[in-house]
């Protein structure tokens, strides 16, 4: 596999992401990031803390589990869940930014904003994703993208972060190469 | 894994996984929202045989939080009554397209007959097959365990468990000992001679008389219910000479370790085998394993019914 993103990259979009998230929210009075395990709830802490640096304030970040509200649950084998944890102020009439590492077919986020409604009622609901690597079968897109990836379906892209694999990197080789 | 018949049929990795899952499912039922779209489209049939309040609305409220369509079926008010055979009764399950039967049976061995015929090719889930095994009510107990005891750890090393009454005729005792060994704990079977097996020495658990000898060194007592109903003969002198001797009354209780709890699967014998007020105390968590049972029974029909068709550790 050949790496796409080397670790200074990811450190310069998640920066780039997170003061875009900042000037479209007008400031981070009324954010919640919520990250979607594992590596989205790893890059959630990251921009929170991002933001925080910038507005020295601290944000609401939590994480959101959707495995129980994926459409393909007959088709692959058992997942483990993992946490959700959603800040104690909630999310009601809050704007809502998932947060995510790969955006492929955009079932991964129809199904969190599933699980989203069963929490509250957010105002605005936005997605920002580390990579985008196309291939949408949903009308769904990204508000906030690190980098447009352009791929092959047989291809393969993968997320490597420090906090879980020791190193900062986006791979993408084609599938064979796994 | 597609059938849950015996503990036997879990890893203790598996195990891990099912109280993991559990722990996370949780959630759901302290949630304003109890509901997931987890299961939707999906039909579960409890099979009843044999007369349950506990394991079948358990698995009945857990199989709606996740959006099945629960079908009952007890042999009172069924076919079953007018002398239909399991076989027939499951070829009719089957016709409906069943996608699951949770099965309760008073003879041992229903479940694994159901799952290993050709029968019906849904998944089988056994709820109490006979005197053999009961593997969701041992879940349970190892999730309040673990929950109450094991401050985070995944598995019950280091402790111990004690099965206190009719191990005999008990399912829930087999299924324990099998599953709370596998986990890592320590357990000793107490009970009059007469209530226990042949065959008890060769089980993975201590054989005891002495029921006071062994409450100060315990961290969790379970007692199981005295079950006259299979008793054809006699097994102990009289009712009071048993509670003296193995029931679990206020004294007792004042010798047990602190924060070490008490655990009953229900129904219980009040007066018999636990005195009411041990029953309702803060040290017995029984009420707490019916909401837990919830919770462990949504992990298991998780993990049966998702990824159906997929060898378990298939990658996709």
């Amino acid at each position: 596999m050949s790496v796409a993103l080397p670790p200074a990259d990811i450190a310069r979009a998640l920066t780039r992401i997170s003061h875009e998230i900042l000037e479209r929210n007008g400031g981070s009075s009324n954010l919640v990031l919520l990250g979607i395990p594992t590596r989205g709830a790893h890059l959630a802490q990251r921009i929170g803390s991002i933001i925080q640096g910038i507005e020295s304030r601290a944000v609401p970040v939590g994480t959101l589990d959707i495995t129980l509200h994926r459409d393909d649950l007959r088709l692959r084998p058992p997942r483990a869940l993992m946490p959700t944890k959603i800040p104690p102020a909630g999310i009601e009439g809050k704007d809502v930014v998932l947060i995510d590492d790969v955006f492929f077919s955009g079932r991964t986020i129809r199904a969190a904003l599933d699980a989203l409604g069963e929490i509250g009622r957010p105002r605005t609901v936005q997605l920002a994703v580390l990579v985008d690597r196309g291939h949408r079968e949903l009308p769904i897109r990204a508000d906030y993208v690190g980098k447009n990836l352009p791929t092959s379906l047989d291809q393969s892209v993968r997320v490597h972060l420090t906090e879980i694999d020791g190193v900062d990197e986006v791979l993408i080789g084609s599938t064979g190469s796994l | 894994m597609k059938h849950l018949l015996s503990i036997n049929d879990l890893s203790q990795s598996e195990a891990i996984a099912i109280l993991d899952t559990a722990t996370e499912l949780a959630r759901v039922s302290d949630a304003p929202m109890k509901k997931l779209p987890t299961l939707r489209g999906r039909t579960i049939v409890n099979l009843f045989a044999e007369d349950s309040t506990r394991t079948r609305i358990s698995f009945e409220a857990a199989a709606k939080r996740l959006s099945a369509d629960v079908i009952n079926f007890s042999a009172k008010g069924s076919s079953v009554s007018k002398g239909e055979s399991l076989k027939d009764t499951a070829q009719t399950l089957q016709a409906m397209g069943a996608d699951a039967v949770i099965i309760r049976h008073q003879a041992s061995g229903a479940a694994h007959r159901l799952a290993t015929s050709k029968w019906m090719s849904g998944t089988v889930i056994n709820a109490g097959d006979g005197t053999h095994e009961h593997p969701s009510q041992a879940l349970l107990d190892a999730y309040t365990l673990r929950k109450h005891l094991m401050q985070g750890a995944k598995n019950l090393q280091g402790l111990h468990v004690a099965i206190v009454g009719d191990i005999l005729h008990s399912r829930v005792a087999r299924s324990n000992v099998l599953l709370l060994s596998k986990l890592g704990a320590t357990v000793s079977v107490v009970a009059p001679p007469t209530l226990l097996p042949v065959g008890v020495e060769s089980w993975n658990a201590h054989v005891s008389y002495d029921f006071d000898e062994l409450i100060p060194n315990v961290d969790a007592i379970m007692m199981l219910r005295v079950q006259s109903e299979r008793m054809n003969e006699l097994y102990f002198p009289n009712a009071r000479e048993y509670s003296r001797y193995f029931g679990l009354n206020s004294d007792r209780v004042k010798r047990m370790k602190k924060d070490s709890i008490i655990m009953h699967p229900g129904p219980m014998n009040r007066g018999l085998e636990i005195t009411a007020d041990v029953a309702d105390s803060a040290r017995s968590v029984i009420v707490e394993q019916v909401s837990n049972g919830v919770s462990v029974r949504m992990a298991i029909l998780y993990t049966l019914l998702t990824g159906e068709g997929i060898e378990s550790g298939a990658l996709v």
